[in-house]
């Protein structure tokens, strides 16, 4: 019997993830332990100050690349990057979800037991304090999330997939009120994902069949074996096609990429929006994140293969998401949508096969991701005494009302129409002038015309806060409490100066693009 | 003096003044008007102070500034000013602090923060200044987009009936135009070596096949902007709705933006395909000036007959463009100044009845010359000039552009002269209907009718006319100011004028 190995492990290039799953053990632990009235504050201390500690661990370790773990994580210049981008707008969803001065005891559910719509549901709603289980739940998601960004085999991946999924579905159906809407978009997104996540298992499965086909070789679901099987394999390219296919199937399921989308408004407009939020922005980033390094590491040299097809589901998801977003009259939903043409936006990136067109697809997450979160946290705001007031009709004459709101998220509204000296503008730029580089032009055309679809359903919202007259039913703008100001400042901020003065972000997105193999 | 970093500092200046005066307060609004004002004298005597400095014999582009902004894609800010942009420049510093005194009462009728009306006029000037001031392609594009936003709540917040419709249909035809160019900026940007500076993408070679592509992106978003046939729907609505002021400033000098656009971008960047889709635009010209002076003939509402006037006027000023000969193109450019300065004053006098009136019908009008003599002699005036009276400005630039066209392409001139015939007719037809005649009967009942141009009115008009007439008798400090840069933008595109066997030099012409 062979003796048994252990796989080296630098352990501080991994400790940020570590750090996370490790919070979140100890917020299982304060659960059991701190007392009721202190669990909030601690909790929402102890997430944050991982968070915070996580980001330090990746900002130190800046400069390492390498592949740990026993070739199962890669630590490179674009996983350091999208974990600093997942810590930093994890940090922002935390500041939302932790909220209690906007809502009475918070967004969440105090008993997620209770039956919806029953008597006790409408006591618990009068404001007793909310689930404090959400932060382990989403100190879980975030360090799932870390790791999906890291992976560096497909299985490593598919567990990362699942550590991240799971919590989320939970979190999903937390919201205080509207619950039956709330429980339905948990239910939906947790059906549709595990079919995602069997696809996408199925696929590994699929590539592990692929690699083992070629004699001399071992096989394996590492990156780097697949890489060297794509690029000189004698047999059959049928199963690595259909392997490939499953995959991108599981990925873009949790990437909103049409026709894998249908998920999104639905589970966007149930969920309590801090998770909301918290979705758009972090989701998107593991997501694309490994949708890069699976295309542009494993299957780079199957571009020629891929692209074409991967061109299409973008085309098909910026149109889908442009078109019915102009039909939306729920702003939750209709922010959904904008997420969804946002994601076909995001797959052009990843179809630049070239460093500046990894570095603009970094860009554009964390821009997208700074923006996305704003916006849910005025959605937060505007609300009367049944909770939100997400009906777009209810926001009319919102600009009379609370201007300074109003015209924050009309900001918003126009970085996402891509108006210049707003990061919406630089981060198209970002990724469509790399993707014209590299040939692509005919996605660039795509996206150009579904941004002029998109602009109407924004321009539609300014025109509803700004031109029309408040009605009776017009709700005040809550003002918020230090937390949710915190987050919409910092969204609204980094709209700004991504707009304006790009050049550092994008030196450093730069600097990390390249992955190791 | 030549040092002064003018085009910044005058594109930054007038952002400065709308920062300060939106944040005085609310309920003061007597004190942003003034401060409104005296801002943007400031940018004027800025701007005269430039245009003195400015050598008409120097270099093609002077005041050249340029900063670092992203690296990373090339993008500087890069200021430089030619002849034309020049003249653009002057246009804009001298229609701002007119239009702003003329709008003293305007957003008072409309409920909504007074100081935020000239907060956003002096936001919506800064944008003007830059997109001419600009010689990155980057930076143009970033202000062609920005001054959507300006205008955009101009219409929509304080804008007549039908506001928001029109200022939503305005924002999207422009988006859209605009992101068409997106889509041509960043294929230019690759061809180009990843640079924006206009200097350098000027010396570029691209193929055939791409340089007309990318003529027609930029080309799609400036004649949406400009407007021409028939691209133009949006703009009767946009210039009905919007406040006199605010459509003065759309008209006179948004749209010229377009024109400009052509001149400094199409032309040098892409003369081969500007060559090539030459016949297209000067047919677009010419049904353009033909189709929008019917359309003009038969409107009831004095502003949106004033629009439709100035698409059949920016007709004339594509022909120019598009007819190759420098004569053309100084008639032109010209066109675009004179029509600046008639159409604005138009607009404002035109204004100035709707507020006084109550309603822009012109069949709630009739005989109002009785009421208000002196208003009805200035819209007189302002009509005579809008349709090129020899002695006005405008009868300059028409007639260069005629000239300019008639050795090159005679079916065209001939055709555009008929625009002169129907000017006469929207013209003369709208002063009979409005000032002359018997007096309406409804108008004695109304008070405002019974005041006449009082002082503010009087400054507002009285500078606009004195140009009018000015530029009409002698041209020359302009002219000689845009000839040189018309050169060279047709040395740009390779083309000489043919011998001067049927008309004069440009000189000679405007003496």
């Amino acid at each position: 019997m062979t003796e048994l190995k252990l796989p080296s492990i630098d352990y501080a290039a991994i400790a940020p993830i570590l750090i996370m799953l490790g919070a979140a053990l100890l917020g299982v632990l304060v659960e059991a332990l701190v007392p009721r009235r202190w669990r909030h504050l601690v909790q929402l201390t102890l997430a944050l100050l991982a968070v915070l500690a996580a980001l330090t661990m990746v900002v130190l370790s800046a400069d390492e690349r390498i592949i740990t773990a026993g070739q199962a994580l890669a630590i490179d210049g674009p996983t350091l990057f999208l974990q600093g981008a997942i810590l930093v707008l994890a940090a922002m969803a935390l500041l939302l979800i932790g909220d209690r001065s906007v809502e009475r005891g918070g967004a969440f559910v105090a008993q997620a037991a209770v039956t919806a719509e029953s008597a006790d549901d409408r006591r618990q709603a009068e404001g007793r304090n909310g689930l404090t289980e959400v932060y382990p739940l989403t100190t879980f998601a975030i360090g799932g999330m870390l790791i999906f960004v890291a992976a560096n085999d497909l299985l490593t991946m598919f567990i990362a997939l699942e550590v991240f999924s799971l919590p989320l579905y939970l979190l999903c159906a937390l919201a205080r009120r509207r619950r039956l809407l709330s429980q339905e978009a948990a239910m939906k997104y947790f059906l549709l994902g595990a079919y995602a996540s069997a696809f996408f298992l199925f696929g590994v499965a699929l590539i592990y069949g692929f690699t083992a086909g070629i004699p001399g070789r071992p096989a394996g679901v590492n990156f780097a074996t697949i890489h060297a099987a794509v690029s000189d394999s004698p047999a059959s390219p049928v199963l690595l096609f259909a392997g490939m296919a499953l995959l991108a199937i599981g990925l873009l399921f949790k990437a909103a990429g049409a026709p894998f989308h249908v998920w999104t408004p639905d589970v966007y407009q149930g969920a309590p929006t801090p998770v909301t939020g918290f979705m758009a922005a972090c989701t998107k980033v593991a997501a694309f994140g490994a949708l890069l390094r699976v295309f542009q590491v494993a299957f780079a040299d199957a571009s020629w293969d891929f692209t074409p097809v991967l061109g299409a589901v973008a085309v098909l998801t910026m149109l889908v998401g442009a078109v019915l977003a102009v039909t939306q009259t729920d702003i939750k939903r209709l922010l959904a949508y904008s997420s969804i043409a946002n994601a076909g936006y995001l797959l052009v990136g990843v179809l630049a096969p070239s460093r500046d067109g990894l570095a603009g697809t970094m860009f554009y997450l964390v821009a997208y991701g700074f923006s996305v979160l704003a916006a849910f946290a005025v959605v937060t705001l505007v609300r009367d005494e049944d909770g939100e007031a997400t009906h777009l009709s209810r926001w009319a004459g919102l600009g009379r009302r609370s201007p300074f709101f109003a015209a924050l998220f009309t900001f918003i509204l126009l970085a996402f129409a891509g108006i210049p000296l707003t990061s919406g503008f630089t981060s198209k730029f970002a990724i469509f002038g790399p993707a014209l580089e590299g040939g692509q032009a005919w996605l660039v055309i795509a996206g150009v015309l579904t941004s002029m679809v998109l602009a109407f359903p924004y321009l539609r919202v300014v025109v509803m806060m700004w031109l029309s007259e408040p009605g009776e039913s017009t709700p005040t703008v809550t003002v918020p409490g230090g937390l949710t100001s915190a987050a919409l400042m910092i969204g609204v901020l980094a709209t700004l100066v991504l707009g304006v003065a790009p050049a550092p972000l994008l030196d450093l997105a730069a600097g990390a693009a390249e992955f190791v193999r | 003096m030549s040092n002064f970093p003018f085009l910044s500092v005058l594109t930054v200046a007038p952002l400065v003044g709308a920062l300060v005066v939106a944040f005085l307060p609310r309920h003061r609004p007597e004190l942003a008007k003034q401060v409104a004002f005296a801002w943007s004298l400031l940018v004027l005597v800025l701007s005269v102070v430039m245009w003195v400095s400015f050598k008409a014999d120097g270099q093609r582009f002077q005041f050249h500034e340029s900063y670092s902004w992203i690296p990373n894609w090339g993008v500087s800010f890069t200021f430089a000013a030619d002849g034309i942009a020049l003249v653009m420049l002057m246009l804009i510093a001298v229609l701002v602090p007119l239009v702003i005194l003329a709008s003293w009462h305007d957003a008072e009728s409309s409920k909504r923060s007074v100081p935020v009306y000239f907060a956003l006029l002096l936001v919506l000037e800064c944008t003007m200044i830059g997109v001419f001031a600009a010689a990155d392609v980057f930076l143009f594009y970033v202000f062609f987009e920005v001054m959507l936003v300006p205008m955009y709540f101009l219409i929509g917040s304080y804008g007549g009936h039908q506001r928001q419709y029109a200022a939503v249909k305005f924002f999207l035809y422009s988006l859209v135009g605009g992101l068409f160019m997106l889509a041509a900026v960043i294929g230019l940007w690759v061809v180009g070596g990843k640079t924006f500076d206009w200097q350098a993408l000027s010396q570029v070679d691209i193929s055939t096949g791409t340089e007309r592509w990318l003529f027609l992106g930029f080309f799609l978003a400036f004649a949406i902007k400009a407007p021409f046939f028939p691209f133009h729907t949006w703009l009767p609505d946009a210039g009905g709705a919007a406040p006199a002021g605010a459509a003065a400033l759309l008209v006179g000098v948004l749209d010229k933006v377009g024109t400009f656009g052509i001149l400094r971008y199409c032309l040098p960047l892409f003369p081969e395909a500007s060559k090539w889709f030459a016949p297209w635009a000067l047919a677009l010209g010419v049904i353009g000036i033909v189709y929008a002076a019917l359309l003009a003939v038969g409107q009831n509402d004095l502003k949106r007959l004033v629009s439709y006037t100035s698409i059949a006027h920016f007709g004339f000023i594509g022909v120019g463009i598009f007819a190759f000969t420098t004569q053309a193109g100084t008639g032109a450019v010209l066109y675009m100044l004179n029509h600046g300065l008639a159409t604005g004053l138009l607009f404002l006098v035109v204004g100035m009845l709707i507020a006084r009136r109550g309603s822009s019908l012109i069949s709630d009008f009739g005989g109002a010359g009785k009421l208000v003599p002196l208003l009805a002699g200035v819209l007189f005036f302002a009509g005579l000039a809008s349709l090129a009276l020899p002695g006005t400005a405008p009868f300059i630039s028409e007639f260069l552009v005629l000239i300019g066209t008639f050795t090159v392409n005679k079916p065209v001139a001939v055709i555009a002269t008929l625009g002169i015939i129907l000017a006469a007719a929207y013209v003369l037809w709208m002063v009979q209907r409005t000032t002359q005649g018997t007096l309406n009967p409804a108008l004695t009942e109304v008070d405002g009718m019974r005041r006449d141009l009082n002082l503010r009115e009087k400054v507002v008009v009285a500078p606009l006319i004195a140009l009018i007439v000015l530029l009409g008798f002698f041209p020359k400090p302009v002219t000689d100011v845009i000839n040189p840069a018309v050169q060279a933008t047709m040395d740009d595109i390779g083309r000489t004028d043919p011998a001067p066997s049927v008309g004069g030099t440009v000189q000679e012409a405007a003496k």
